[in-house]
């Protein structure tokens, strides 16, 4: 598989003498635009399928005009992008308002660069994977608070104000979720969970799926929880004073992380590339993550979104207590289940933890459904005021 | 110790993905909710009633279509009708069933604009608009079939109808009449129990029906009231005794009871619809009128419940072959009098919220 | 089905409380003076036997000699419509008392009449411009305005 490792023996065995010492930062940028190209590729072919979807969705076609059924569309949107002046304000920032986008974008990358595809990952056998990936993106809420400063503008900041404390409120039950998965597989390391997992994690962890994919999709801000794009109009978001490519690194940076978190979650969840043999692993991985974009997509296109209070209500109320009761659940079953000599738990053990996880699933989120829900608020049958009487006959 | 804050003016509009047209809100926030509000208006005032005092009685029907766009049919039913008040001129039976059938149809489309516009403030994306626009052209199409306009119809004069239905309509309208329960439904189960739609609209925006009699609300946001008021029942007009029809009302007043109520009214209409097709006789769409009417002098004032309300008009008539004087009472000018009562103590989110389930148009307040 | 109240005996009953107020009635029309419009505003909102608790529209209407102000009440208890008038005869600065605080839907209907007919109503709260931005000169709907 295409790693570091054997990128860069390959340039120290290729290359001539003098220049081998070279061969470290020559294997780096090469491997770095293969990742960056093939990411941004598939974000840009990513986008197309996103309009298309949408548009069979809301019974309209998507984009039509460029190329077969759209595809150069994102061709176009490019070129858009690069053609428009690149404004920034008098007043703003230089040095934090040019970087913040870069930054909001790096960490997709680095996330990508880590994901197993195979035998290994771009970046090698990292085995902090987990812990990796959860602070990288942990930068891009910087980023997003930085844009909404460097910006100067009252409105740009009270939005990035907004998003970095829904975006905080989200970490927590996300990283509980995700150790959930790492208490199970005992390893902190991408591929160890890949090879943990006999039966995959999404059945065995129910409510730690749903807990990650939800507060992923905070993270991303998508709908139900896209308060940030839709306070753009209001309130004024962060990205208020980005024009021309400023804003389409941005946009990539968004349409970026429903791959990026589809990936993740195919690998701690769905089991990454194990599959049945005849077909590839990596045709399986992109089967996989796939599906997670679609059910993204899917809900994007249908429900509306959340208030602000209730977004963070959510997270702390809801979230956060499930994605605790997941890991007690799990490491009292760890406890229980597990070989005493080796630590090693059968195929068995995951299919009798998977039954009662999802028990406790749809008991927990039941519940939870019932305290915070709205059930308590159906409609009533209503009673005609007295102030009308439409069938007076006055005199 | 307490934190030393100031409130902030942000200016919504004049152009804005969430308002319904041109229109103007200065708002005054303390931190996240609302303080004041001030409604700016007039962006789009065109002098419908100063043009009006210089075309004859016939012309001022094309100026009625464009009041209040999405429910030109309603426009121009209460513009004849005052002319009919003023002139003392009778509708044949088919004229009358055919103005019933152009009214309810308009309402249907004009509630599914509103609704559609309002579902995508609450952010479905688009989606659910594209839903009821889906329907909405079905709706135009039949339009077309009747009078050769889709949006500003110009249908009904003084006297009746300007034409009969061709033959194709009435399957037309058969085909309508038996897809659009489907939709409905289709619409209403989408929403009506979605977690988060009552979450965002459940007691929010609430209107006590004391203050709305007292600030002239009418239409569904009275109804949503729960005040039993609707002008089809209480003075029936046309052929609206001759059908069965129930005039629905919310309970609490919120945002989610007034959409119910648009929704339940749209079946409604499609009850009055079906009836009205049944019923429906032979003769002439028209009476026999002059082309420059003139109606004796005196005024009169005419009133029907268009879909955001009671509209009505107040002619004065000098014996000229144009009204002395047009004033048009227009249910969304009198519906926003409650505005800054409704908003102030929410939050930034539901201010279009709330100003989307009251429905405003913008024609129609401007004039 | 919406009645009219007979005029006559709405002059009566207007009459019996404030002598002063009525100037004139026929068949349909109550005719009012101008000072006494808010004080049988109060009674026609009030009065139980009335109960005009909504007021559904204040037009203005421009005859050269006077600007007759025109009430269109209803009372949604008894389902029963009447139809108030003042007369406003002088041409300069016509004022009339402002019913605001006996209906508050007057209050966007005055602000019109004053923007397009300018009659100023006494005793409202925001007597601006608004359907017409602030600095326009005159009243549009004036028979007197040409452009």
């Amino acid at each position: 598989m295409l790693d570091f490792l054997s990128v860069l023996d390959f340039f120290k065995d290729n290359l001539p003498d003098p220049l081998d010492r070279l061969a470290y930062p020559i294997a780096g940028m090469t491997l770095a635009m293969i990742v960056i190209n093939a990411v941004v590729m598939s974000t840009a072919l990513y986008t197309w399928f996103e309009r298309r979807v949408l548009g069979r969705f809301q019974s309209r076609r998507g984009p039509n005009r460029w190329g077969p059924f759209g595809l150069l569309q994102p061709m176009a949107d490019v070129v858009k992008l690069l053609a428009k002046e690149d404004i920034i304000p008098d007043t703003a920032d230089k040095p934090a308002f040019t970087i913040a986008p870069i930054l909001l974008l790096v960490p997709m990358f680095l996330v990508f660069a880590v994901i197993p595809f195979g035998a290994d990952s771009f970046l090698g056998r990292l085995n902090v994977g987990v812990l990796f990936i959860l602070g990288v993106t942990g930068v891009s809420t910087l980023a997003i608070f930085m844009a909404g400063w460097a910006s100067r503008n009252k409105y740009a900041m009270f939005g990035a104000i907004r998003a970095v404390a829904m975006l905080i409120s989200y970490e927590v039950p996300m990283a509980l979720a995700v150790t959930g998965v790492v208490v199970l597989a005992g390893s902190m390391s991408l591929l160890g969970i890949v090879g943990a997992q006999s039966v995959p994690y999404f059945l065995v962890q129910p409510l730690g799926f749903f807990v990650f994919m939800t507060a992923a999709a905070a993270e991303m801000s998508r709908a139900p929880f896209d308060m940030i794009e839709a306070e753009s109009e209001l309130g004024g978001g962060y990205i208020t004073e980005y024009a021309g490519m400023k804003f389409g690194i941005l946009q990539l940076a968004e349409f970026m992380a429903p791959l990026a978190t589809a990936a993740v979650a195919t690998v701690l969840f769905l089991g990454g590339t194990s599959g049945f043999d005849p077909i590839p692993g990596q045709l399986w991985f992109l089967a996989k993550a796939f599906a997670l974009v679609f059910l993204m997509l899917w809900v994007r296109a249908t429900w509306p979104r959340l208030r602000v209070d209730q977004i963070m209500g959510f997270a702390w109320k809801a979230l956060l207590p499930l994605a605790l009761l997941n890991m007690f659940v799990v490491a009292i079953e760890l406890v229980v289940l597990q070989d005493s000599d080796t630590g090693a738990i059968t195929r068995g053990d995951l299919w009798a933890m998977a039954a009662v996880n999802w028990v406790i699933a749809v008991v927990a989120i039941v519940i939870t459904a019932n305290v915070l829900g709205q059930r308590r608020l159906r409609p009533e049958t209503p009673v005609p005021s007295p102030l009308a009487n439409m069938a007076a006959e006055a005199d | 110790m307490a934190i030393d804050t100031k409130p902030i003016t942000i200016n919504v509009g004049p152009q804005h993905p969430s308002t319904h047209g041109v229109f103007r809100l200065r708002v005054t926030f303390d931190g996240e909710t609302v303080v004041d509000v001030e409604p700016v208006f007039g962006y789009l005032h065109r002098g419908t009633e100063k043009l009006a005092e210089e075309r004859s009685y016939v012309q001022i029907v094309t100026l009625t279509d464009r009041l209040d766009y999405t429910s030109s049919m309603t426009n121009n039913q209460a513009y004849v009708r005052a002319v009919e008040k003023l002139a003392g001129l009778e509708v044949p039976e088919r004229g009358m069933y055919l103005r019933v059938i152009g009214a309810e149809l308009q309402r249907i489309a004009s509630h599914l604009v509103s609704t559609g516009f309002f579902l995508q403030e609450l952010g479905t994306f688009v989606t659910l608009l594209m839903y009821c626009f889906r329907d909405r052209e079905r709706i135009l199409d039949l339009f077309e079939m009747l009078c050769g306009a889709r949006v500003t119809v110009s249908y009904m004069r003084p006297g009746g109808v300007f034409q009969d239905a061709p033959e194709d309509f009435w399957p037309a309208l058969d085909v309508f009449l038996n897809e659009m329960p489907g939709y409905i439904d289709d619409l209403e189960g989408l929403i009506s129990d979605n977690e988060i739609v009552l979450a965002r609209t459940r007691d929010v925006g609430v209107l006590s029906p004391e203050f709305a009699i007292d600030c002239s609300v009418t239409g569904p946001n009275l109804r949503g009231s729960s005040v039993h008021w609707d002008l089809r029942k209480a003075d029936p007009y046309e052929v609206y005794d001759r059908v069965d029809f129930e005039v629905p009302i919310g309970s609490r007043g919120d945002c989610f009871d007034r959409y119910m109520v648009r929704i339940q009214e749209m079946r409604q209409s499609l009850r009055i619809l079906e009836q009205c097709r049944d019923q429906i006789p032979e003769g002439p769409v028209r009476t026999e009128v002059p082309y420059f009417i003139r109606p004796p002098a005196g005024d009169a004032y005419a009133a029907v419940e268009a879909p955001r309300g009671e509209l009505g008009f107040y002619l004065v008539s000098e014996r000229g072959i144009a009204p002395y004087r047009c004033k048009i009472r227009s249910p969304s000018y009198m519906n926003l009098t409650v505005l800054r009562d409704v908003l102030v103590g929410w939050r930034m989110a539901d201010l279009v919220i709330i100003f989307g389930s009251i429905d405003v148009n913008m024609g129609e307040v401007d004039r | 089905m919406t009645t009219q109240i007979g005029a006559a005996r709405l002059a009566a009953h207007v009459h019996s409380a404030l002598s002063e107020a009525i100037v004139e009635h026929d068949e349909r029309d109550v005719w009012v003076r101008p000072e006494s419009m808010d004080g049988v505003a109060r009674l026609l909102k009030d009065d139980p036997k009335l109960d005009f608790a909504f007021l559904v529209s204040i037009t203005a209407v421009d005859y050269v000699e006077y600007f007759e102000i025109v009430y269109h009440l209803l009372s949604m208890r008894r389902n029963q419509r009447a139809v108030v008038k003042t007369r406003c005869y002088d041409r300069e600065e016509p004022t009339v008392p402002s019913v605001v605080d006996v209906w508050q839907g007057a209050d966007l209907q005055e602000r019109e009449i004053w923007d397009l007919m300018g009659v100023r109503f006494d005793g409202h709260p925001n007597m601006k411009r608004i359907l017409l931005w602030e600095d326009f000169p005159g009243h549009p709907l004036r028979k007197d305005f040409l452009r």
